[in-house]
């Protein structure tokens, strides 16, 4: 097995894109705009790694933006009771999160419904519940002496230069590696992703397996969701995350996740994310038409995988 | 009227086939003999045109022949029935025989026109069911019956089958056999692929053998021998397992009114001893598959399994394994190995956790755990971190065994263990049962090959349509016994 291929390729891409952009304007490496595009990719790095489990099960998690609306909007409405410790807030949103993934996870491996279906309709209704209880409100976050240290999770910056997230999403990203690529769990992971009848076959408790990387991907999405809130510095419960899902899941399958399940690396979703990020950036600071945003980012999603599954093809075939 | 000559192919690193000559007349049957990875396979694609050999010519019908794609092949009449069945499940039998030749009536399909055709095709090669079955209801032997109806619903002058009969019981083997013959005398002439000898002999006009991807030699009718063959293949005499029958010790695994989902109104009463095989034979499609996946803890049951005389509930296969009954499943790729995994990661798939210290795997430990599985199990393969689906099937099949015997088994239950597997591999595989038996371990063997029941079991169970129609003790072991249990008995 040849590793580590996919991920110098995108690594490749990044550096020749930011070098090409830096002649054009010399602003794409200014200390601002690294620090701000590098706190985009921390906050959305932590979505992508629990997407990255669920992907490598064979499923897929459509309904983490609207996840971060309702809980979100949950968040804010926790927070807005002063006699609730803020921690208590930041813990039940997460632990929300947790539990709306271990309900997508249950109905996937014990009612034998599609992760398609099952998280589709979790997009819907949770975008709908977050506008219901939110009574469609946009809801902002007061700047109050007890919620400053959630705050600055977001917005702060560790070393006086990097950028908070980066470091939740290094430290979260260092842990999900050793999970996936060192630990039983992950060798599990994937022998169920490859083929669950066969991991049942071996004594896995594959159902447990795949529902825990629904709750992953739940964790994750419960972190971004505080992340996100306080970045945005308000919940709009219509459109607050809408599409981030498909970031997620782009990012994954940019860093080398096959949608059949079974293959992916952190080191790949991390950079995936990251060159979705910094193009989205570049997009901005080239002064391209922001309307060609998502048809560039389009356009650089496919070619990554059409250049990798020929170069796959030609490399090995077997039969 | 069929030649191949000098045909060369290689792959990166292997030579495939050197220097193989072959032909075919008009309605003979030639079958094709040698050890898994002698290169029957390579040149079955050559032939039907997957692959595109280096070097070499072929002449069909006087003229020379060149495949460059597999409906050239077909064109031309050659037809190669897989022994990986490629029969699309989700459809019924009737819309897989005529895939892509439907009868239509106007825009539409004949419906009528289509069963019909197909009940008259499913009725010569002696299938039972109606055209409007679903694939994915059928046994794999029922399956395999459809693909060789889809062959003769066309046009075919040159019949390639590769060990069909692999998973056919008896009965249907027998009904197969008769199938060729009528074609023969129609004049189809036919390349026969098989491990199994003694089908050659009832069934071959010539054998040519082949060893290391070149030829091996040839037999006519009258010198085609066992050992003949045997020899051939694979140049030395083979080993018989004759290391003799081990005494049974006490019951480890007692089933009493035992009842599967798939006959839920037949109860199934089994002992089984430590230190003994016992053989399970029966037609496909009788049932012992699903026991023994409901023993193991795959589907759900009804009754009780006692181990060591005491009560368990077994909900999984975890909890099987835990109570040291495993299961080698028949369906090696789809379910007894993760084909996409290497060696390694296969072999320590369930011991895993003790080779882990708070959940994260110990590399060294789990190197040396596989390294010493394989030399146990003599796999050969290339190192522990090879990709299991290019080894071959007796060492896939000897990578399920180590995975188990590692973890100290009562019972070990192996479903069709050396299906597919070359005769050089089959007689390793016995001699491991054999050696595991004698360590104390129960056997319980489910297998379609006659000659592997008889000769590898202490004592026989027979099923029929769900029912364990009788049990026969060593010593009254023999083919006309248990062929009259397999088919309802008495």
């Amino acid at each position: 097995m040849k590793k580590g291929g996919k991920e110098l390729g995108i690594l490749i891409i990044l550096v020749v894109l930011v070098g090409a952009s830096f002649f054009v304007n010399h602003n794409v490496l200014s200390l601002a705009n690294l620090q701000n595009t590098s706190r985009l990719i921390g906050i959305y790095g932590v979505m992508s790694i629990g997407m990255a489990f669920v992907i490598i099960t064979g499923g897929i998690d459509l309904s983490i933006g609207s996840v971060l609306a309702f809980m979100g909007v949950i968040f804010s409405m926790i927070l807005a009771n002063e006699k609730i410790p803020p921690i208590i807030a930041v813990v039940a949103t997460i632990a929300g999160a947790c539990l709306l993934g271990w309900g997508h996870g249950a109905l996937v491996t014990r009612v034998r419904m599609q992760p398609f279906v099952v998280t589709l309709c979790g997009l819907l209704l949770y975008r709908g519940l977050a506008r219901f209880v939110s009574h469609d409100h946009t809801a902002g976050f007061a700047d109050s002496k007890p919620t400053a240290w959630i705050r600055n999770l977001a917005v702060g910056d560790s070393f006086g230069i990097i950028p908070n997230p980066v470091v939740i999403m290094v430290v979260l990203g260092i842990a999900a590696y050793i999970l996936l690529h060192k630990s039983v769990y992950g060798r599990y992971l994937f022998a169920s992703g490859y083929n669950e009848e066969s991991s049942r076959y071996a004594g896995i408790d594959s159902k447990k397996i795949i529902t825990t990387a629904y709750v992953i991907c739940g964790f994750t999405a419960g972190l971004a969701t505080i992340l996100f809130a306080y970045y945005s510095n308000s919940i709009s419960p219509s459109s607050h995350g809408s599409f981030y899902e498909l970031y997620a899941i782009a990012a994954a399958v940019l860093g080398g996740c096959s949608l059949r399940g079974g293959e992916g690396s952190i080191i790949g979703v991390a950079l995936g994310i990251t060159l979705l990020i910094v193009l989205r950036n570049l997009i901005n600071i080239l002064g391209i038409a922001s309307e060609l945003e998502f048809a560039v980012m389009g356009t650089v999603i496919f070619i990554g995988v059409l250049l990798d599954t020929t170069f796959r093809s030609k490399g090995s075939r077997t039969t | 009227m069929l030649k191949l000559n000098n045909i060369t192919k290689g792959f990166p690193g292997v030579k495939a086939l050197e220097d193989v000559s072959l032909d075919l007349a008009p309605g003979e049957v030639v079958a094709i003999i040698g050890e898994n990875g002698a290169g029957k396979s390579t040149l079955m694609k050559i032939l039907s045109g997957v692959y595109y050999a280096d070097s070499g010519s072929m002449e069909f019908e006087e003229k020379p022949l060149i495949l460059r794609s597999p409906s050239d092949a077909l064109n031309h009449g050659i037809r190669i029935i897989y022994q990986e069945l490629s029969g699309l499940d989700n459809l019924d039998v009737a819309s897989n025989i005529f895939l892509g030749r439907e009868f239509r009536k106007g825009p539409f399909v004949d419906q009528k026109k289509l069963e019909d055709e197909s009940l008259a095709i499913l009725q010569r090669v002696g299938l039972n069911v109606s055209p409007r079955t679903l694939l994915s209801r059928l046994s794999i032997a029922e399956k395999q019956l459809v693909e060789i109806a889809r062959a003769l619903s066309l046009k075919v002058k040159v019949l390639i089958l590769d060990e069909p009969t692999s998973s056919l019981t008896l009965e249907e083997t027998k009904r197969l056999l008769d199938l060729v013959r009528e074609l023969k005398s129609q004049g189809v002439s036919i390349l026969y692929i098989t491990h199994r000898l003694d089908e050659v002999q009832e069934i071959a006009d010539r054998v040519v053998g082949l060893r290391d991807g070149r030829n091996a030699g040839g037999l006519k009718r009258e010198d085609i021998t066992k050992d003949a063959m045997v020899k051939m293949m694979i140049g030395r005499e083979i080993l018989k397992s004759d290391s003799g029958f081990h005494n049974p010790g006490a019951v480890v695994m007692r089933l009493n009114k035992f009842r599967t989902e798939r006959y839920p109104n037949e109860t199934i009463d089994l002992e089984i001893r430590a230190g003994e095989i016992l053989g399970m034979a029966g037609l496909v499609g009788a049932g012992r598959s699903e026991l023994v996946r409901a023993v193991f803890g795959i589907d759900p049951y009804r009754g009780t399994i006692e181990i060591d005389d005491k009560p368990v509930r077994i909900r999984s296969a975890q909890e099987a394994i835990q109570h040291g009954i495993f299961l080698a499943p028949e369906d090696r790729r789809g379910c007894g190995l993760t084909v996409q995994m290497s060696v390694k990661e296969n072999t320590s798939m369930p011991k895993l956790p003790s080779l882990a210290s708070m959940g994260l795997i110990n590399l060294k430990k789990e190197e040396e755990y596989a390294r010493e599985s394989v030399s146990k199990m003599n796999v050969k393969t290339a190192s522990i971190h090879t990709t299991i689906s290019t080894l071959s099937g007796g060492n896939q099949q000897k990578v399920v065994l180590g995975r188990w015997l590692a973890l100290g088994p009562k019972v070990l239950i192996v479903d069709e263990p050396t299906r597919g597997i070359d005769v050089g591999s089959k007689a390793e595989i016995y001699e491991e049962l054999r050696t595991i038996a004698a360590k104390g371990t129960a056997i319980w063997m489910i297998s379609s090959d006659m000659e592997e029941v008889i000769n590898v079991s202490d004592r026989v169970a027979v099923m029929h349509e769900g029912r364990l129609t009788g049990t026969l003790e060593r010593g009254a072991i023999n083919e006309e016994a248990i062929m009259l249990l397999a088919t309802g008995g008495h």
